[in-house]
């Protein structure tokens, strides 16, 4: 509790604790569009293709100014995109070699641009090399600044565009026949996703910027069908993932808040995975037990329903009928009486009006299987 | 040894070893795997690191990533198989993910040891010529052995199982028909790709090696069809990258794995413009020439029915052509010998008024 209270008293922690905040709220509302259209790891391909734009940034004005360097790596990750599409128009190459490519050549690049500028020698290039893994422990007030104008920016852009940007999601080829200048709205994205990255990368590093997109977009979608709902619920679980993330590497010396944010981020994924109800994995499976449970029990007053008609419901005909032995033939007829569909009878068992009932609904039900299994499932 | 030769050899079988398993990685679209497992065998290493009491050895390292790489094969595809995340999306949560624990066990258990950061993400091929082994009395440059090992692995592997994994690459419901085991071929090959990835991990680092997997065979990819070819391919590319990429480092006085990675990627850019199957320049090239010829033969064909030359400038509002276009269709048309230019304008040959008459031929 004490660490809470930390996040209004320590001037460096609230901070941290704001910008990566900030992050996980930017990352999660455009990670939902970039999930929706299967391009996930274009964040990643982004956020490694932005080292080459900083460096040479660096390198052409010699100043560190964040907003610079940023600005730098948005035109290079920009081109990376816009180089992937243009290969995938042009060639027959498949599109996860081609964000491989753009990936892996510009990162090689870019690491071949920072020990060029190491090896230079210029004093004021320490630091360069943090945009690598982030550096969230180092951020100032006038970042936060930066990051929320850029991603207030980025907020009001999605919501102005949002009916459009949520048919582009949905069906482009609707959005094309409508006369919505589809193009120009899936640059508009990609130059969203691009500022996106470009605010993640100072507090999380490349690396580590795909999981801000992805993952708090993925957990959302396990909790809602609607678009508005999922948009919501990823801002707030990018913005949880944040505060928490910061708020763990400041208990401990050598915890570093990127890696921490992105662990907390799949945490909650993994919650959401296993227990948001609907489609939550562990409801899931629970709902294909007690549906198991349901169809033996349903067979079992089938198989009771044909000796009864024979006139022989005994737990040996029973067992015999049913392969298993008297005993579990027992526990079954036990099962069928406590639901009240058999009772004891001088000469083994007979069904009871409701079993009857009950057997009788199940035939009919069958007589037309293929559709009512098809209709109901 | 020689500095120099210990480097080049060693990238020279680093991007071998990656090309060969590679392009199967690239052809099963399963190229952003390799991104995957790359960024995931560092758990694995501080795990062995962990396990082997401090030693950097090599075998608990290679064991520990081929457990990463699995680990992240098989994490992805439960992701995927629970259907409550597309495929891409499940990359991009696990290898997040594993390269965070990775990072969060390096900073708290080994933050003064050799297993620093910078080295585990570029990784510094520059060392090479340092780590040397004793072998039959000789120094022997571990790069050396641990890369050389590996190829000769992977070379086995593909040379080995060459029909197996075609099959299973082409036509992987066939190969499960024939009892091919794509399931084993499978992970045979992500194991593979993981052993190659912390064998170059100190030579190139972690995210570079996805350059020595990917680009190589996607250039390959670009320039063939042919299964053969493209393996002989990427392993030339990669060759190329190695050389000229160390040329460049020492030129440029820049990090030796990133200048590969970007001779590769200057490699790639190549072959899309201008490979000779569907090279981006050399299609359009094709399809202006095309255009003309076609252009040519209309022209003469239009000729063809009048007795008389034709003036350009009737051509001209005939075809509703600028005189830029028509000058560039009537020296095709020269070159083909099917028209002359007399005085009062155009007027076909005998050969252009034979091929006008012939039956249109669409393929020539």
């Amino acid at each position: 509790m004490s660490d809470l209270l930390l996040i209004f008293t320590d001037y460096t922690l609230r901070n941290v604790a704001l910008g990566s905040a900030m992050l996980g709220m930017v990352g999660g509302v455009l990670g939902v569009f970039a999930v929706l259209r299967r391009q996930s790891l274009l964040g990643d391909v982004l956020a490694h293709a932005a080292l080459p734009g900083i460096c040479l940034a660096f390198i052409l004005t010699g100043a560190k100014a964040p907003l610079i360097l940023l600005v730098g790596g948005g035109l290079a990750g920009w081109l990376a995109a816009w180089l992937v599409l243009a290969v995938l128009r042009h060639s027959r190459l498949p599109e996860d070699s081609a964000l491989g490519v753009m990936l892996s050549s510009f990162f090689g690049f870019g690491v071949a641009l920072l020990t060029f500028i190491q090896h230079s020698n210029n004093a004021s290039q320490a630091g360069l090399d943090q945009y690598i893994f982030g550096q969230a422990a180092t951020i100032v007030a006038s970042d936060v600044l930066n990051f929320t104008v850029l991603g207030g920016l980025a907020l009001l852009t999605v919501g102005l565009f949002y009916k459009e940007f949520k048919l582009l999601a949905f069906d482009p080829a609707y959005a094309h026949s409508l006369g919505l200048p589809v193009r120009g709205l899936n640059t508009l994205l990609t130059s969203l996703t691009v500022l996106a990255v470009m605010v993640g990368l100072q507090t999380v590093g490349v690396v580590l910027m795909a999981a801000m997109l992805i993952a708090p977009a993925a957990a959302a979608r396990q909790w809602t069908d609607r678009l508005s709902h999922m948009i919501g619920l990823s801002a707030l679980f990018g913005a949880m993932a944040g505060v928490s993330g910061a708020l763990i590497s400041a208990t401990r010396e050598n915890l570093p808040t990127g890696p921490l944010v992105v662990l907390s981020m799949s945490a909650i994924l993994l919650v959401s995975l296993f227990f948001a109800p609907l489609r939550g994995l562990v409801w899931d499976w629970a709902r294909t037990q007690l549906h198991r449970h349901r169809v033996r029990l349903e067979r079992l007053l089938l198989d009771a329903h044909v000796l009864h008609a024979h006139g022989t419901l005994t737990p040996q005909a029973l067992a015999e009928r049913r392969r298993e032995p008297v005993a579990v033939a027992l526990q079954n007829l036990e099962a069928l009486r406590s639901l009240g569909w058999v009772q004891e009878h001088p000469q083994g068992f007979i069904l009871t009006p409701t079993g009857e009932q009950k057997a009788h609904e199940l035939e009919q039900a069958m007589r037309v299987l293929p559709h009512r299994v098809e209709g109901s499932s | 040894m020689n500095a120099d030769l210990v480097i080049i050899l060693t990238a020279i079988l680093v991007s071998t070893a990656s090309a060969l398993v590679g392009s199967f990685l690239v052809l099963r679209r399963m190229a952003l795997l390799s991104d995957a497992i790359s960024h995931a065998v560092l758990p694995g290493i501080v795990l062995a690191y962990w396990l082997s009491g401090g030693e950097r050895a090599t075998l608990p390292a290679l064991l520990g990533a081929a457990a990463a790489g699995l680990a992240t094969v098989v994490l992805v595809e439960w992701l995927t198989r629970t259907g409550r995340v597309k495929n891409d999306a499940a990359i991009g949560i696990v290898f997040p993910a594993l390269f965070s624990l990775g990072v969060l066990a390096v900073s708290l258990f080994f933050r003064n040891v050799h297993l620093d950061m910078d080295a585990v993400l570029y990784g510094e091929i520059a060392y090479a010529p340092f780590n040397t082994l004793s072998l039959w009395g000789r120094e022997v440059p571990e790069s050396w052995l641990v890369m050389g090992s590996l190829t000769l692995l992977n070379l086995l592997f593909v040379l080995l199982f060459y029909k197996e994994l075609k099959l299973a690459t082409f036509d992987p419901g066939l190969a499960a028909t024939l009892g091919f085991a794509p399931g084993a071929l499978y992970y045979g090959l992500m194991t593979l790709v993981s052993f190659t990835s912390v064998g170059a991990f100190q030579s190139v680092g972690a995210i570079l090696i996805v350059a020595f997997l990917i680009i190589p065979p996607a250039t390959a990819y670009l320039l063939t069809q042919r299964l053969p070819v493209m393996l002989a391919l990427a392993v030339g590319v990669g060759v190329v990258s190695s050389l000229a990429g160390y040329a460049l480092a020492i030129w440029l006085d820049a990090s030796i794995a990133g200048m590969m990675a970007t001779v590769a990627g200057l490699c790639f850019a190549l072959a899309f413009l201008f490979s000779p199957v569907e090279g981006y320049l050399t299609t359009r090239l094709r399809r202006e020439r095309q255009r003309l010829e076609v252009a040519a033969r209309l022209l003469v064909a239009h000729l063809a029915h009048h007795s008389q030359p034709v003036p350009e400038q009737e051509v001209l509002e005939e075809f509703g052509w600028n005189p830029r276009f028509l000058g560039q269709v009537r020296e095709k048309a020269l070159q083909a010998g099917w028209l002359e230019v007399v005085r009062e304008g155009l007027r076909p040959t005998a050969r252009g008024l034979a091929m006008s008459s012939a039956r249109l031929e669409l393929n020539p």
